[in-house]
């Protein structure tokens, strides 16, 4: 029997919010190991916050903030003690939910036949100060990789075990635009747990709310008080205030049209001319799935595994072939990110890939920023496309081939 | 708590385990492709429909896609729905096909799916069939071809046109004659003429005219490398075939099968998922754009 | 004869694109012809003197290679157009042309059609216009298989070393 949250059941419950201390964070920690969780969260290490598995909630970053930029991102003290008062970090949930290596399966070969096992039982995380954005991304994931007509055993395994603890967004960083994918900063659903942040010097303290019945069970064991109407607006005109101070937007156009029509666009060797196909962006994403597989055998011969590793459709081999590659060009590489991620995911997947959280652009060793990419494609779409917007004109030239 | 039936039922069902046959058979088409037969051991997978493929591994070397070629002598009818037999013509160009390719009898070969679209044969019922394949795409036909043929009466001609690098890359000489022999209307053509080539010299699409498939009576089928696809649909749309019944298989790199690892993708499809059999309606835009 | 010759040019689908007095014009130069399998059609390096439409059967072009022999460049099949050197000089044929099995085709006389083109530019640029759709598909044809498309990729002509030898360069077919 598992506590997870499940993104396709509506929870009948409404619950009251109620208002827990800094110090009901322990009691947080004993009662999700209690219940078998290991306890994933922030914490500052090398100079950036980071998630890892934690052992206490002295291990918080509190009273550490963020700052960030295109291609920058520093740690900075902050004036009071948030323990949640950073933006996105390098690394995203699917590290744990979906990690960069992974065993698949293992096989034993005798004689006359092959044992296989698979993937096995994954552990069970608690995920501590998870951010709408990435909430978001969680439930897009879940799509992807255990939605579909098959579901990946290793992400599904430790989805379906995960306790997931929101906590809202009361200060966007210079990199975020969650508000203008419709992201964040407030957590609506796919949560077990959602908390808001108010520090009022030494008056600490969350408005919590529970999303699942696992949510609520939980916060039943924390000492707590009912929320008072004052500190309840507090932390709504927080969040909502959070919302008018991105540092980022994305272009209010049909991205997903707008990739279609790009497909040969000049502005791709732009791109490309300042594009390192390092594959950072694809690796910080929250939600990049990409993986490829590694089959390994023991001295014998006999052992082998097959392991999953990220990819990136960075790499030059990630569309190798018989004979040769398939995107060649760093341009091509460059549109099949930006185009998967704003566009042809809905098609594929129901929904956009982009979460608005920011790390490409704060990882991106040359300050690639997918909104002003987005914004130039948008710049240079051909009036008569503008014009004839929501009507129909890319479909006419879809039919033939016409070439020498 | 999770039993250990629950545990081992749910890994019976994880796509990403694959499921170990055991060879009966292996036949050298050509200097460099071999077709196999394999034997469900335990728990056989769920029954292929032509035109959708397995991922195939070679044990402690890789997986690598490779279409189903046939259903086997006793898969198909009476097998139930499983697939208690499949075929798979393989051609050795990598390191896994070439360990696939020298496969022995009575060996273990890993595989899973069944994964993707098949060939929409109902589409075609009351049609006539036109079936054109370049090199090793006749493989992925060889099934559908064979079911139509099961099913005879549903359909107008069936025509079977075959493009080859050479008279010795040909594949299945010895059933071409036979489908010829079960009212078939098979056109081959080849490249590169050998010593004592009689047939057709040129490309595939050079048989077409000769054939002369009525433009509203033809649902085609194409398989091949992607460039004769292309042709081979124009040339179908010069002779006014519509363009949604005009069906590709298409091909990219695939390291899962089951819609997760991102490789496969040609634009808004996960080839693995929304093909490899495409109709053409949807597939001409992104075959034409370069690096997609 | 001519009526019957009449609609035996009229029939034939290279010649659609014509105007029917365009075809009857052209029905004076032609007459029937038969071809037993393995009959040379015409020799590489003679004079080109006429052209066919081929009706039924099929030809086989070819060339005479030292070393290698009797080497087939393409065949051709009923509906096609058979030879193009007569237009335009030196009118000879640069391949030479076997019938593959018995070919029941029409033949014209190439100087006569020549000298009607030549008379009157209009019917001149309408043969043009039926043969050059041909000769581009031909062309056509020929840059494909030069790509080798069916051949491994050990052997296509510019396969790298760093494509060579990698799991990831497999796939379906």
């Amino acid at each position: 029997m598992q506590q997870g949250s499940n993104p396709g059941v509506v929870t009948v419950c409404a619950p009251e919010p109620v208002v827990i201390g800094v110090d009901a964070l322990p009691a947080l920690f004993s009662a999700l190991r209690a219940w078998g969780y290991t306890v994933v969260g922030p914490t500052v290490r090398d100079g950036a916050i980071v998630l890892s598995e934690l052992e206490s909630a002295a291990e918080l970053p509190y009273g550490w903030g963020v700052e960030t930029e295109a291609g920058q991102y520093r740690v900075r003290r902050r004036s009071d003690t948030a323990a949640f008062g950073h933006s996105a970090g390098p690394q995203s949930w699917k590290n744990f939910l979906h990690p960069p290596r992974a065993r698949m399966w293992s096989a034993d070969r005798t004689a006359d036949a092959v044992t296989v096992s698979g993937a096995g039982e994954q552990p069970r995380y608690a995920l501590l100060g998870v951010r709408p954005c990435d909430v978001r991304a969680i439930g897009v994931l879940d799509r992807v990789l255990s939605h579909g007509q098959h579901a990946d055993a290793v992400y599904s395994g430790r989805r379906d075990g995960a306790f997931v603890i929101a906590v809202e967004c009361t200060e966007p960083g210079a990199t975020c635009f969650c508000a203008s994918m419709g992201c964040g900063p407030d957590a609506q659903s796919g949560y077990d747990l959602a908390l808001t942040e108010l520090v009022d010097g030494d008056d600490h303290r969350f408005v919590a709310r529970s999303g699942t019945e696992a949510g609520a069970r939980l916060l039943a064991q924390l000492p707590q008080r009912p929320a008072d109407d004052a500190t309840v607006h507090k932390a709504q005109a927080a969040v909502k205030r959070a919302a008018t101070e991105m540092g980022r937007a994305m272009p209010e156009v049909d991205l997903p049209r707008l990739m279609t029509e790009s497909r040969e666009s000049p502005h791709w060797d732009d791109v490309a001319s300042r594009c390192l196909t390092c594959g950072n962006c694809t690796m910080v994403c929250p939600t990049c799935f990409c993986t490829a597989t590694e089959d390994v055998t023991d001295l014998t011969g006999d052992h082998a595994e097959r392991w999953s590793v990220w990819d990136s459709c960075f790499s030059l081999d990630f569309t190798g072939m018989h004979g040769g590659e398939v995107r060649v060009s760093g341009q091509s590489r460059y549109r099949q990110w930006i185009s998967h991620k704003l566009g042809t995911w809905h098609e594929q997947f129901g929904s956009s890939g982009c979460v608005g959280c920011g790390r490409c652009i704060v990882w991106c060793p040359v300050g690639i920023d997918i909104t002003q990419e987005a914004a130039a494609l948008a710049a240079l779409r051909p009036p008569s496309v503008l014009d004839a917007a929501g009507g129909e004109t890319a479909d006419a030239e879809a039919v033939g081939i016409k070439e020498d | 708590m999770t039993t250990l039936t629950e545990a081992a039922e749910a890994e019976h069902a994880d796509p990403a385990v694959p499921r170990f046959y055991r060879v009966v058979s292996r036949r050298e088409d050509t200097y460099d492709t071999v077709t196999m037969e394999l034997a469900a051991q335990a728990d056989p997978l769920p029954l292929f429909a032509p035109g959708q493929f397995s991922m195939l591994t070679a044990f402690g070397i890789g997986e690598v896609p490779i279409s189903l070629s046939g259903l086997g002598s006793s898969g198909g009818d009476g097998g139930g729905p499983a697939a208690l037999r499949l075929q798979h013509t393989v051609r050795a160009v990598g390191a896994v096909t070439r360990s696939l390719c020298a496969v022995r009898p009575g060996q273990l070969i890993g595989v899973r799916g069944p994964f993707g679209t098949g060939w929409d044969l109902a589409s075609a019922i009351g049609h006539d069939l036109l079936i054109i394949a370049g090199g090793i795409g006749l493989a992925p036909l060889r099934p559908v071809l064979l079911a139509a043929l099961e099913d005879r009466s549903r359909y107008g001609r069936l025509v079977l046109l075959v493009g080859a690098r050479s008279p010795a890359d040909l594949l299945y000489p010895d059933e071409l004659e036979a489908w010829r022999e079960r009212g078939v209307e098979v056109a081959v053509t080849v490249d590169r003429p050998g010593e004592g080539w009689q047939g057709n010299v040129g490309v595939v699409t050079s048989l077409l005219e000769p054939a002369a498939p009525g433009a509203n009576q033809t649902t085609a089928f194409i398989c091949g490398p992607e460039i004769m696809m292309r042709y081979a649909a124009q040339a179908l749309i010069a002779l006014e075939v519509p363009t949604q019944r005009i069906q590709v298989s298409l091909e990219r790199t695939m390291r899962c099968g089951a819609g997760w690892c991102g490789h496969c993708q040609l634009g808004p499809l996960l080839l693995c998922r929304d093909g490899p059999v495409v109709t053409y309606d949807r597939a001409s835009e992104l075959m034409r754009i370069r690096e997609l | 004869m001519t009526a019957q010759m009449q609609t035996r040019v009229a029939a034939h689908p290279f010649l659609a694109a014509l105007a029917p007095p365009q075809r009857e014009l052209l029905a004076e130069d032609a007459w029937p012809v038969l071809f037993a399998a393995g009959e040379r059609v015409f020799a590489e390096g003679a004079a080109a003197e006429r052209f066919w439409l081929i009706e039924t059967g099929s030809v086989a072009l070819d060339i005479w290679v030292p070393g290698r022999g009797q080497q087939t460049v393409e065949t051709l099949s009923a509906g096609t157009v058979l030879g193009w050197s007569w237009l335009y000089p030196p009118h000879r044929w640069h391949f030479g042309a076997q019938a593959r099995d018995d070919v029941e085709a029409i033949a014209f006389d190439a100087a006569a059609v020549r000298r009607r083109c030549e008379a009157d530019p209009a019917f001149g640029y309408a043969i043009l216009r039926c043969f050059t759709p041909v000769i581009i598909e031909r062309l056509q044809a020929t840059r494909l298989r030069m790509l080798d498309l069916y051949a491994s990729p050990d052997e296509a002509a510019d396969t790298d070393a760093r494509r060579a030898e990698s799991p990831q360069s497999e796939g379906t077919r």
